[in-house]
């Protein structure tokens, strides 16, 4: 992708804010569409083989669900796509998205042997999309036996709150144990972050609901949307009627500047623009034509990049650190800066500027470390902005689980650091209860990482459940061996 | 500057790099563009008797092909020249008038049959072409009507009809060798006691180059059907490599001048050959692959090599190595090595540890202090240099030889300086003296240097 404008002469127009329809159908048809094109059938088949089969490969070691990288690659290199697609889907049901979002220069990528060779890692991430979407293709037109199938019916019911990575990766393995699982989700559509937390241009062609249809056609899952925790269901209500549920809550605040934030049209949370743009059709996005982005991380990136690719003018990202506090990494900033975005380091908000009602600007600390602490300097500077996007993080709202439990031990879900406390399988202060993604304490808020919590708590729950450890309202009867489609996984 | 030039039984050519006898060489076209890019001297596609042989209008030829596609082999049906005789001996003396300086030596396939060479002998000899070489070696369709490989075969055969060649014509002789063969020192031997004046090796080897598994048909097929093609390139090299050894180093053709041919692609390949004995290479799959141009790089890598090394001519380097071929009784049981793997350009994909540990003889950890780390354990390590082969940074693992009195920690002993084989070992039942057994192994050493 190109970060060439194509902007209307109307641009010239002294009326200044956001504004949508800055570029014709062509600037934003090729602005957002795929940011990183698939390989070719012909550059996959190269590329696969530029792996070497490392023993105990360290890229497996590196990615947070464990795919067996090199066997999937050397089924790519010997013309097997649907291999290759079981050994990544086995390990990572959302393999497909995480094969567009991954950080995988820090992950997987970072760790191939071939950077110690040449510097030049094997592209997995674009060799993984390449073997799951052919799958996903396959499988969406009907052709092809599905790689996955459900277990002899339990009769165990799940209900799973919330349906990002974690609760889609957790409902996907639970549904394989034979569990009937109920997915919940606050919003209209199910995906969380993937739906509604990406640039649109790291998932150009709806993938994200491909990916889920995907994922649902196992069976077993039943979808409801537009039913949040707190407001149209509490948790008492679900462990009454379901044998476990799982927490995949994801961060649903926005962090606050820590200055004033009068309401000015032009001052928005960068997550909501991000998912207004997933939800629009770009061209009806307002965007002003000077951006200011404050924040580091992947959130500030995708904002940014997109604020540009919309056709605003000038495009900064201020972070309050320097260069090696970025949450974003190298790549991510790079690819903002290949995209026009100006990027500077130590200056925190000082204040939002505004006229009528619109904000026009921002005023900046400039700000330094001194023995470990960000100090203000003293020296300000401003920002003239017609729009200023907040990405400062998100955090977890703790809120709908509040409240103490009726059963079985009338204690709350117990918090470690702000977000829910789990042990390694994910498994909260409640016995019956499971958490993951996000809102679970001590992760890097990956996409793949809460895949991985999920799928995870999904192998954890099918075990307490097996082994009769949890209480349950009726006596129902589990079949005493484990189906042999399942085994590896339990062993995992 | 090195000089390629070269004198092959009496036959000179600018450089060592001949054409084999092949579809590359099938017409005054192909051939006049090879001496354009260069080419010391080609071998003119295999000539039969009128009226001329059909070839298939379909796949001829097939490869396999490394995993980047490159290709390591090639496969082909051809059968000789399908043109009238007139026509190729018109075409040969006119390219040989138009390039007096290369070699045009003319490849011969006709029946067992003392008349049918008699009448085209001097037909050959007519044309002006430099020397003959008498094709035994195809080994697909001539075969089936008992010429080619069925004749190379036979070492009588080849015998006879190497004695009609030398009766019949002036020509300088070489024998075309066929690998489809238990023991190439037989039909070896043969062209010697023939009179050839050299042989050359190897024609191609029985191949069928895969299966189409959708239609479940081998390939390539012709409407369904194939048959077995002659196989060549790369892949072929190291049959090819042994067995010019073997002739090089055989007292009974010692001497013979050997053509060396089969998967010559680089000036390496080329100097391999020629160390073990060739006195010229003949090359077809490489051009096949790329074009005729690569004789340049050929002949511009080996003159590099030969100046690096002090050597003023092809000659110098022909059979330097061939000494080294010896039988495996005679390699010296008292020397040990073991694998040594450079940390510091190791890149830790690990495949030494885990071929060692699955197929070998579990000499490499894969840990040290609970981190990543590769290092061979000299007390298990047999120095069998699998790891050195398959590791993929070339010169990370590297073998060293233990001095004499350094301790082996495999078997505990301190590393003899003598050289003693398996002739002398006491676990062989048929074991011969010590003295004996060095003496004949000094006089083996001696031959192979004559």
């Amino acid at each position: 992708m190109t970060n060439t404008q194509s902007q209307h002469t109307s641009d010239e127009s002294p009326r200044s804010g956001p504004r949508a329809g800055r570029l014709d159908a062509a600037g934003y048809a090729r602005n957002f569409c795929d940011a990183h094109p698939p390989l070719t059938p012909a550059q996959a088949r190269i590329e696969s083989e530029r792996c070497y089969y490392c023993f105990d490969a360290p890229c497996i070691t590196a990615c947070p669900t464990g795919i067996d990288i090199p066997t999937f690659i050397q089924r790519i290199a010997q013309d097997n796509l649907r291999g290759a697609a079981r050994a990544i889907l086995e390990a990572n049901p959302l393999g497909g998205m995480c094969a567009r979002v991954c950080p995988t220069e820090v992950l997987c990528e970072q760790a191939c042997v071939r950077n110690r060779h040449e510097d030049k890692p094997v592209e997995i991430g674009l060799l993984q999309r390449h073997a799951t979407d052919a799958h996903l293709s396959e499988q969406a037109a009907g052709s092809g036996a599905p790689l996955f199938t459900r277990a002899p019916s339990t009769g165990r019911r799940i209900a799973v709150v919330g349906a990002g990575p974690a609760g889609l990766a957790c409902a996907h393995g639970l549904a394989r144990r034979g569990h009937d699982v109920v997915l919940l989700d606050a919003k209209p559509k199910l995906g969380g972050l993937n739906e509604y937390g990406l640039a649109t241009y790291k998932t150009a062609g709806d993938f994200a609901q491909r990916e889920i249809d995907w994922l649902l056609s196992i069976g077993g899952i039943e979808p409801r949307c537009d039913q949040q925790l707190g407001r149209d269901f509490t948790l008492d209500a679900l462990l009454a009627d379901f044998d476990a549920v799982f927490l995949g809550l994801g961060l649903a605040g926005v962090n606050a500047l820590g200055i004033e934030t009068p309401p000015l049209e032009g001052l928005r949370a960068a997550v909501d623009f991000i998912a207004e743009l997933r939800q629009s059709d770009p061209s009806r996005v307002p965007i002003g034509r000077r951006v200011v982005v404050i924040g580091g991380g992947m959130t500030a990136v995708d904002a940014a990049v997109q604020a540009r690719l919309l056709g605003a003018e000038e495009v900064t990202m201020v972070y309050r650190r320097g260069p090696a506090s970025l949450s974003a990494s190298e790549v991510e900033v790079r690819w903002a800066q290949t995209n026009g975005v100006t990027v500077r380091h130590w200056a925190k908000p000082a204040a939002v500027l505004g006229e009528q009602g619109r904000v026009t600007g921002m005023r900046f600390a400039a700000t330094a470390e001194q023995g470990g602490r960000l100090v203000e300097t003293g020296e300000t500077f401003t920002l003239a902005a017609d729009m200023v996007l907040q990405a400062i993080g998100q955090s977890f709202v703790g809120d709908p689980i509040e409240e103490p439990l009726d059963a079985p031990v009338g204690a709350s879900i117990a918090r470690v650091g702000g977000r829910i406390g789990t042990d390694d399988d994910g498994r909260t202060s409640h016995p019956r209860v499971w958490a993951g993604g996000d809102c679970r304490h001590g992760g890097r808020d990956l996409t793949v990482e809460a895949v991985e919590h999920g799928k995870r708590a999904a192998v954890s729950i099918d075990a307490a459940l097996r082994d009769g450890t949890l209480q349950t309202t009726a006596p129902v009867t589990i079949p005493a061996s484990t189906p042999a489609s399942l085994q590896e996984v339990h062993r995992g | 500057m090195a000089d390629l030039t070269s004198t092959f039984v009496g036959i000179k050519s600018p450089n060592p790099f001949w054409l084999a006898s092949a579809p590359p060489t099938d017409k005054e076209i192909n051939v006049t563009r090879a001496f354009e890019a260069g080419w010391g001297g080609v071998v003119w596609k295999t000539l039969g008797e009128d009226p001329a042989v059909v070839n298939v209008s379909g796949p001829r030829y097939a490869t396999l092909m490394s995993q980047d596609r490159r290709v390591i082999g090639l496969n082909n049906i051809e059968l000789i020249t399908d043109r009238p005789l007139r026509t190729n001996l018109e075409e040969i003396a006119r390219v040989k008038r138009a390039w007096p300086d290369r070699a045009m030596v003319v490849s011969l396939m006709v029946p067992v049959d003392e008349m049918a060479w008699k009448r085209i002998l001097p037909m050959v000899e007519d044309t002006g072409a430099d020397g003959i070489e008498l094709n035994f070696g195809c080994p697909h369709g001539m075969s089936e009507r008992g010429m080619g490989a069925a004749v190379g075969q036979v070492p009588e055969y080849i015998q006879r009809i190497a004695q009609w060649c030398k009766h019949y014509s002036r020509l300088p002789t070489i024998v075309k060798l066929t690998p489809n063969i238990t023991d190439v020192r037989h039909p070896a031997r043969a062209a010697k006691a023939g009179g050839a004046d050299a042989v050359s090796l190897i024609n191609t080897i029985n191949s069928i180059m895969g299966v189409d598994l959708d239609r479940l048909t081998m390939l390539p097929s012709t409407d369904g059907w194939g048959s077995h093609g002659g196989y060549c390139g790369p892949a072929v090299k190291p049959i090819a490599l042994n067995m010019v050894a073997e002739i090089a180093r055989d007292p009974l053709t010692a001497g013979l001048p050997i053509s060396g041919i089969g998967g010559v692609t680089t000036w390496r390949d080329a100097a391999e050959f020629i160390a073990l004995g060739a006195g010229n290479v003949q090359v077809c799959t490489a051009a096949m692959v790329y074009g005729f141009k690569i004789v340049q790089d050929l002949c511009d890598g080996l003159s590099n090599y030969l100046d690096a090394h002090g050597m003023r001519s092809v000659e110098e380097l022909r059979g330097r190595a061939t000494p080294t071929v010896k039988d495996w009784k005679a390699l010296n049981l008292n020397h040990v090595e073991k694998a040594v793997i450079n940390q510091d350009s190791c890149i830790q994909c690990g495949r030494c540890h885990v071929v060692c540990e699955d197929t070998s003889h579990q000499a490499i950890s894969a840990t040290k202090d609970g981190r990543r780390h590769f290092e061979v354990k000299d007390e298990e390590c047999v120095g069998c240099n699998l790891c050195v082969s398959i590791c993929p940074v070339p010169d990370t693992i590297t073998m060293r030889a233990l001095r004499p009195g350094e301790i082996d920690k495999r078997t505990g002993l301190p590393v003899s300086g003598e050289y003693a084989n398996w002739t002398t070992h006491p676990n062989n039942p048929g074991a011969v003296c010590a003295s004996a057994a060095s003496g004949a192994a000094a006089t083996e050493t001696l031959q192979g240097v004559a």
